[in-house]
């Protein structure tokens, strides 16, 4: 009990503190570039830790999942082809029951085609969970990256078929690694459905 | 007329028309108040479950909450000025809650973090839970997300800053200073709605009763 | 390891007057008759050495209009459990107190009255814990509805078929209430719920045996807005002078009715709810959860997910700890900075987390039969380097900071003692319990997973003080990053199966019941389930390691100075999430 351990500790912190000003010195674009967000997130990082947002931004990982959003194909005549095909499986496998499908009918016929009509994310329920995502087989609901959606109102945390519906050009931006695995899927599958159909043709 | 945009307000020299001179002053001086006022938000240090820990993630050394004058967190209500409500609330601690926002001092606001805050998130259907702070005190802004990340909050927070600082004097104070405190009764009950809960209850007894005349006669 | 099936036929012979074996399909143990259960607690105990009750919960099986309590019982050196349960109507459940026996049966008793309306005769203290006094009705229940009731399980049927809706829409106040049948609410008297608390408080008061000084006692509250960083947790006191005489915890602040939730989910959607439960140690909680299922599915994972699930929650483990000791030197009063340093650590780990699953805390990573995804390529790098190089270094870091600090020894010494006898009786576990001298961990009593392949200590310390479990969690980051240096080193390549089978979002579950219990960073975290062979669990309850080691801090605190009593709670490091549940 001399006090010792004390100036130990004290030690410490003080290298902490001077790591912080070393390394400012050490390093040059240290602060406000990619580069030194990189450095700052990854285990060599001394000195000062922050990341400064908004001003820097943390490198989100491909992964990351926040609310999920809908994908739509932009057609050649620039309309929305939307993925979803309102089977539903998302609004069963979500644990907090956040999603409501009504699903389109056709205008003539009055019969329920596979399409939605509306689609909401109660976002006062979801918890990012990313099950629906997971599960959705046409790849039409995807777990977005923004998570700058705070707002002042309660009712515009209902997200609608039109806050929810994204480009596939943005999903391919934020996950490429998934945009392209997916992509390839559905080709192998189109691919071997269509060399199914050649074998029964030519049977 | 010209109208003065801030801006120029703020640059010495600039000569304010006389028939503007009364209500120039007051903007000013409203713009200087809620630029001091945004920027030294304190927050309560006042955690619910998980989300709470993103909020203290908020504080440490990654995020930094000092770096918008918040990181004074006070452990009293009588000294802070933004609850932020950071996780499920439940009706056993509603009362506490609103015992809490009735003691903070005027202009105060409430941020409500996270889904469970915001509506129940995802033990909604809980019956323990109330679904979202708002249907116990006025809420400021509202932040999804299960939990926020710390960016998240941060931007809520800038909203919460962006929101003081279109304020208007007289806008300040608008807030209820007091909200009678809900009770624990067989349920949670709001002392307001007493005349209420008596009508559904003797109504539902009443239907018990027919239920049970009508089995015995039949 | 002894089985119980070495002792099992002693048993039956010796209580065939009051034991039976439960021959249901897929269910496991004996079921004893109300009578005989006390005698046949004892003799457990003190005879076949089962001295370390794990858990005791209720099963309301509606159906067979009967209440199950049921028991694991463990040795303390290790092994197979010893189940048994007790079979009461459902319309008078009363069944004997073990609390004489057990004490660690305290707190999970009272849980099972409130929430399932079960007497437990003979108890001391039973009053409703998580729920307040004067609650409506036993939520746990089958037959107990809540306000926004919608249906008996997920999915509800309005979400694939209709607009959007708010519960409180429906209901006639707006909210999430429903009241009793005749009820005056202008008679009621709020204050009593507190009351009966604090009479219970004082009544256990034992009056000091010489009273050469007469000084009057106070009841003291502290909480439940943050008595320390620890969330909404409520402590009532009873002091003499500055000292602690009595003392109870009160809960149920954060009580978000996991399990009746859980009961209402599918089997996959309770993965993400887990989360939840701690959420500082989201991927154990994970793994106990799939373990337990898995159990009763018959799954066994793929070697790499089994290595992924052994590296997740050993990071997981070193995050926990980081983070207890920092808010351990918070209640301490040094305000920050070490939590700041510890903090700095475990966003790094929280990077590693979210690169893999998706999210810093709430994972959802496991599945049953697996894990959801690879770890990507530069989170593997990044832990490689984290765990061979920068974590070693940073927890030496902490250790020279802390650990000599003459303050906090001074603060922390022979403060809280639990003694090893106190401890096995209270049931508690993890760092707690090994603190004061009992080398009890999961991992090595009862392997789990492929925990029987790597080279570790269970790390022990035996004073059983606050600076002894502090230190404890010091030791056992390092055990754990040994083991993750060996996970590093024997996992199979990329690109080897992660997955048992195709993802399914409706797994099927056979009949039964299981218990699967993992070595978590606060304790063990058991999971009991029940399968009907349905789409959703029939029960789902969870031994929450920090609501249980709760039942030891009135043991650690009684003796210690008040202003002492936030330290005691830090050096549990509990979370309320799993506390509440
Ligand atoms: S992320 Fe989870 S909670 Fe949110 S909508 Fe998808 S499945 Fe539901
Ligand atoms: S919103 Fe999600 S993270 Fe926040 S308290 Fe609720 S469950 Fe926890």
């Amino acid at each position: 009990m001399d006090g010792r351990g004390i100036l130990q500790g004290l030690a410490v912190t003080l290298k902490h503190f001077i790591a912080s000003y070393v390394d400012d010195f050490k390093r040059k674009n240290r602060y406000f570039s990619e580069e030194g967000v990189k450095y700052r997130s990854s285990p060599e990082v001394e000195g000062i830790f922050t990341i400064q947002y908004p001003e820097e931004r943390r490198i989100l990982h491909e992964n990351f999942r926040y609310i999920p959003f809908l994908v739509y194909d932009e057609g050649e005549e620039g309309q929305r082809d939307i993925r979803c095909t309102a089977c539903g499986i998302c609004a069963k496998v979500c644990p907090a029951q956040t999603i409501w499908i009504v699903r389109a009918k056709d205008p003539n016929t009055g019969r329920p085609v596979s399409k939605p009509a509306e689609f909401y994310i109660d976002t006062t329920l979801c918890m990012n969970c990313g099950l629906c995502a997971e599960f959705c087989p046409f790849d039409a609901i995807i777990m977005d990256h923004d998570f700058e959606i705070a707002v002042y109102d309660k009712p515009d945390m209902v997200f609608d078929i039109e806050r929810l519906l994204r480009p596939a050009s943005y999903y391919q931006q934020i996950r490429p690694t998934q945009y392209a695995q997916k992509a390839a899927e559905r080709e192998a599958k189109a691919k071997a459905k269509a060399a199914r159909r050649g074998a029964a043709r030519t049977k | 007329m010209k109208r003065p945009n801030g801006d120029e307000l703020q640059k010495p020299g600039y000569d304010i028309p006389d028939e503007l001179k009364g209500s120039v002053v007051v903007t000013t001086l409203n713009r200087l108040y809620n630029w001091g006022r945004r920027n030294s938000v304190w927050p309560m240090m006042f955690g619910l479950a998980c989300c709470a820990i993103e909020m203290i993630a908020t504080a440490a050394s990654r995020y930094d909450l000092a770096r918008f004058g918040m990181e004074v967190m006070r452990p009293s209500p009588r000294q802070s000025d933004v609850m932020i409500v950071s996780g499920t609330v439940t009706k056993r601690m509603a009362p506490l809650i609103v015992r809490l926002y009735n003691q903070m001092p005027m202009p105060k606001y409430v941020i409500a973090m996270g889904a469970c805050a915001s509506g129940g998130g995802p033990f909604k259907e809980g019956y323990n839970v109330v679904s979202g702070v708002d249907k116990l005190i006025p809420v400021d802004v509202y932040i999804p997300g299960c939990p926020p990340t710390p960016e998240a909050l941060l931007f809520g927070l800038m909203k919460l800053q962006q929101k003081i600082e279109k304020q208007s004097f007289r806008e300040v104070y608008t807030k209820p200073d007091y909200i009678p405190e809900p009770v624990l009764g067989p349920d949670l009950m709001d002392p307001r709605d007493y005349p209420k809960i008596r009508e559904y209850t003797q109504k539902k007894l009443e239907a018990l009763q027919q239920q049970a005349a009508q089995a015995a006669q039949g | 390891m002894a089985q119980p099936a070495v002792a099992a036929s002693d048993l039956e012979a010796r209580f065939s007057d009051i034991l039976t074996p439960d021959t249901r399909k897929g269910y496991e143990g004996y079921i004893v008759k109300p009578e005989g259960l006390l005698a046949f607690a004892k003799a457990l105990r003190d005879e076949y050495g089962y001295d370390y009750l794990s858990s005791v919960t209720g099963v309301d099986y509606l159906p067979n209009d009967m209440m199950e309590v049921v028991y694991h019982a463990y040795k303390i050196t290790g092994g197979p459990p010893l189940v048994f349960k007790v079979q009461v109507p459902r319309d008078n459940p009363v069944v004997p107190s073990v609390t004489s026996i057990w004490p660690g049966a305290d707190f999970q008793e009272r849980e099972a009255w409130d929430l399932l309306g079960i007497r437990f005769e003979g108890h001391p203290n039973l009053r409703r814990i998580l729920l307040w006094e004067g609650f409506w009705g036993h939520p746990l229940r089958k037959d107990w509805r809540e306000p926004y009731y919608e249906g008996e399980h997920k999915p509800f049927k309005q979400r694939t078929s209709g607009p959007h809706f708010w519960h409180e829409d429906h209901s006639p106040f707006g909210k999430n209430v429903d009241y009793p049948p005749g009820f005056d609410p202008y008679t009621w008297e709020p204050e009593t719920a507190d009351q009966i608390l604090y009479e219970s408080v004082v009544q256990r008061t034992r009056k000091p045996e010489q009273e050469e000084l007469h000084s009057e006692q106070v009841v003291v509250n502290l909480g439940p807005q943050h008595p320390s960083t620890h969330g909404v947790f409520r402590m009532i006191a009873t002091l003499d002078g500055e000292t602690v005489v009595a003392l109870e915890p009160v809960m149920g602040y954060l009580h978000r009715n996991h399990e009746k939730i859980g009961e209402r989910n599918t089997w996959i959607m309770n993965i993400p709810y887990t989360d939840r439960l701690d959420y500082i140690t989201a991927m154990s909680n994970n793994f106990g959860y799939v373990l337990a299922v898995e159990k009763l599915m018959g799954l066994e994972p793929p070697e790499r997910a089994q290595y992924l699930r052994v590296i997740m929650a050993e990071l997981t483990r070193i995050v926990n700890h980081m983070w207890a000791i920092g808010f351990l030197l918070n209640d301490l009063g040094a305000f920050f900075t070490p939590a700041l340093y510890a903090i700095e650590e475990r966003e790094l780990i929280l990077d590693i987390f979210e690169a893999a699953s998706g999210s810093r805390m709430m994972n959802n990573y496991m599945r049953f039969g697996g894990v959801v995804r690879d770890i990507p390529e530069d989170a593997w790098d990044m832990l490689v380097k984290l765990v061979t190089d920068r974590l070693p270094r940073k927890i030496d870091e902490l250790d020279r900071f802390l650990t000599h600090n003459e303050i906090i020894k001074s603060r922390c010494l022979g403060v809280g003692v639990l003694t090893p006898e106190q401890a096995i009786a209270l049931s508690t576990a993890g760092p707690v319990l090994r603190a004061s001298g009992v080398p009890y961990d999961v991992r090595r009593a009862e392997p789990y997973g492929i925990y029987d392949r790597f080279d570790f200590e269970v790390a022990v310390r035996y004073h059983g003080d606050v600076y002894d479990r502090y230190l404890i969690r010091i030791d056992e980051m390092r055990q754990s990053l040994r083991i993750l240096e060996q996970a590093i080193r024997d996992i199979p390549e990329r690109g080897a199966p992660i997955l048992a089978g195709k993802p399914q979002y409706q797994v099927r579950v056979p009949a039964g019941e299981a218990y699967g219990r993992v070595e978590g960073p606060k304790g063990e975290l058991g999971f009991y389930v029940v399968s009907t062979g349905k789409a959703n669990p029939w029960r789902y309850h969870v031994r929450a390691p920090s609501f249980i080691n709760l039942t030891a801090l009135e043991a650690m605190s009684i003796g210690n100075k008040v202003a002492d009593l936030v330290v005691i709670l830090g050096s549990i490091d509990i979370v309320l999430g799993e506390v509440d549940r």
